[in-house]
């Protein structure tokens, strides 16, 4: 397969980058543009360890091509925290202890964030829902659903 | 480009599927063509015939689309029922189709809306039924060279509706064991005056049973008529035996899914039970 020259924006910033037709987006990510917070755990779809938005639509990175977002608004995440103020998410995983080996993290600060930007307040039963695509095996769940309720009643408050 | 290239040649627009065989090597394609940037292939329309929904259409964008969850409340609950959020954010309804699974959850509420898919090929274009395009497990009755554009859906009457259930042995993230989907048409007093009914993962293909829409059609969904529907659903059933169902138990609960979601539009079209 030919190479790809794709020019699009990533955490606000413009990019520009040259992919193998066949790439994943998630390798795009990691290994050219050295943003390594989204992580390979299945590369099928079904952990949402890569989690990413796409003009503002929840995705997995390792099923979409590097060569299909030419034009996208794309956030991961590195653009999470502002320099040194992490968001409020970042915060209540750590207060609220919802990682141990830490690899799921930033797929469900992603999958979380996507979660309270389109439903403020949601029901546990959303928060589950909304965050079934995403595989952790260390924490069990709860405490990553208490942290999501926490920031979402914080974020409310604000 | 796709009926010109002489190897094999795979049309991309949500790519759920599509890259997690290219990944696992079960395909090396020669040629993929990303179909999402192509006019009319990415948007919902309203029009006074009805809607039209393009293939490269996403999951989510069914439900953010407030006039189609209204009219047909039991498609988008089945093509919602596809996977997780990030799955929901590429993957698409002719993909779901075109994948020619039986227990396809995106498929059996468009097949008892009587939607059809315009086709379109290097002999131009064809409109042919939801029901037509799968003709065995993973084969679809595409030529090459062919791709499904859209979805059109016919225009709703009043106090009509649809539902879609299907039985997983959990509570999401899992393929139908047994799947019905029921679109009734109510008259002014709550008479069912039309009325289909599709079944999947209980054969080959999924199943369209007419003895099930006649059972309920003239009925205000009385008891009768709903132990009529679940004994023509489980008549018409020719399921597999396998680890996530036994054929006894697929040809029970699809008499229960289809009394069930039978229930769900009639009640959603505004009839009383």
């Amino acid at each position: 397969m030919s190479s790809v020259h794709v020019t699009t924006t990533i955490n606000g910033d413009a990019v520009d980058f040259v992919c193998n037709a066949d790439e994943p987006l998630l390798d795009v990510l990691r290994n050219r543009l050295g943003m390594t917070g989204s992580k390979e755990g299945c590369g099928t779809g079904d952990c949402g360890a890569c989690s990413v938005t796409i003009d503002g639509r929840l995705v997995c990175s390792c099923l979409v091509l590097g060569a299909e977002v030419g034009g996208s608004k794309i956030e991961t995440i590195e653009g999470m925290a502002k320099a040194d103020v992490l968001h409020p998410l970042q915060k209540n995983f750590i207060a609220h202890a919802a990682l141990q080996c830490g690899i799921c993290t930033p797929g469900f600060l992603v999958a979380a964030k996507a979660l309270l930007d389109n439903n403020p307040n949601p029901s546990e039963e959303e928060i589950r829902f909304g965050l079934a695509g995403n595989l952790c095996r260390c924490t069990g769940y709860d405490k990553i659903v208490r942290a999501v309720q926490a920031t979402a009643k914080e974020m409310r408050g604000a | 480009m796709l009926a010109k290239e002489k190897g094999l040649a795979f049309v991309l627009a949500g790519g759920t599927d599509l890259l997690v065989k290219m990944k696992a090597g079960m395909i090396e394609p020669d040629l993929v063509v990303d179909i999402k940037k192509i006019k009319g292939m990415a948007d919902i329309k309203k029009s006074a015939t009805g809607f039209r929904i393009g293939a490269a259409v996403p999951g989510v964008a069914l439900s953010e689309n407030a006039a189609l969850s209204k009219a047909w409340p039991g498609i988008v609950e089945g093509a919602n029922l596809i996977g997780s959020k990030q799955v929901q954010g590429r993957c698409t309804m002719i993909g779901n189709l075109c994948n020619g699974s039986p227990a396809a959850d995106g498929v059996p509420a468009l097949i008892a809306a009587r939607a059809k898919v315009v086709v379109s090929g290097p002999k131009g274009k064809r409109t042919i039924a939801v029901e037509q395009v799968p003709v065995s497990p993973g084969r679809t009755c595409l030529k090459k060279g062919e791709i499904i554009e859209a979805i059109l859906l016919p225009k709703r009457p009043p106090r009509s509706s649809d539902a879609y259930l299907r039985f997983i042995p959990r509570t999401e993230m899992d393929i139908a064991v047994v799947s019905a989907a029921v679109n009734l048409v109510l008259d002014p007093k709550g008479v069912v005056n039309d009325a289909r009914v599709a079944l999947g993962a209980v054969a080959p293909t999924i199943l369209v049973v007419a003895d099930a829409a006649k059972a309920l059609i003239g009925s205000k969904l009385d008891a009768a008529a709903l132990e009529k529907l679940a004994a023509a659903c489980s008549a018409a059933c020719r399921p597999i035996d396998d680890k996530r169902g036994t054929i006894e138990f697929r040809t029970k609960v699809a008499g229960v899914l289809a009394r069930r979601a039978a229930e769900i539009a009639y009640r959603r079209a505004g009839g009383k039970l």
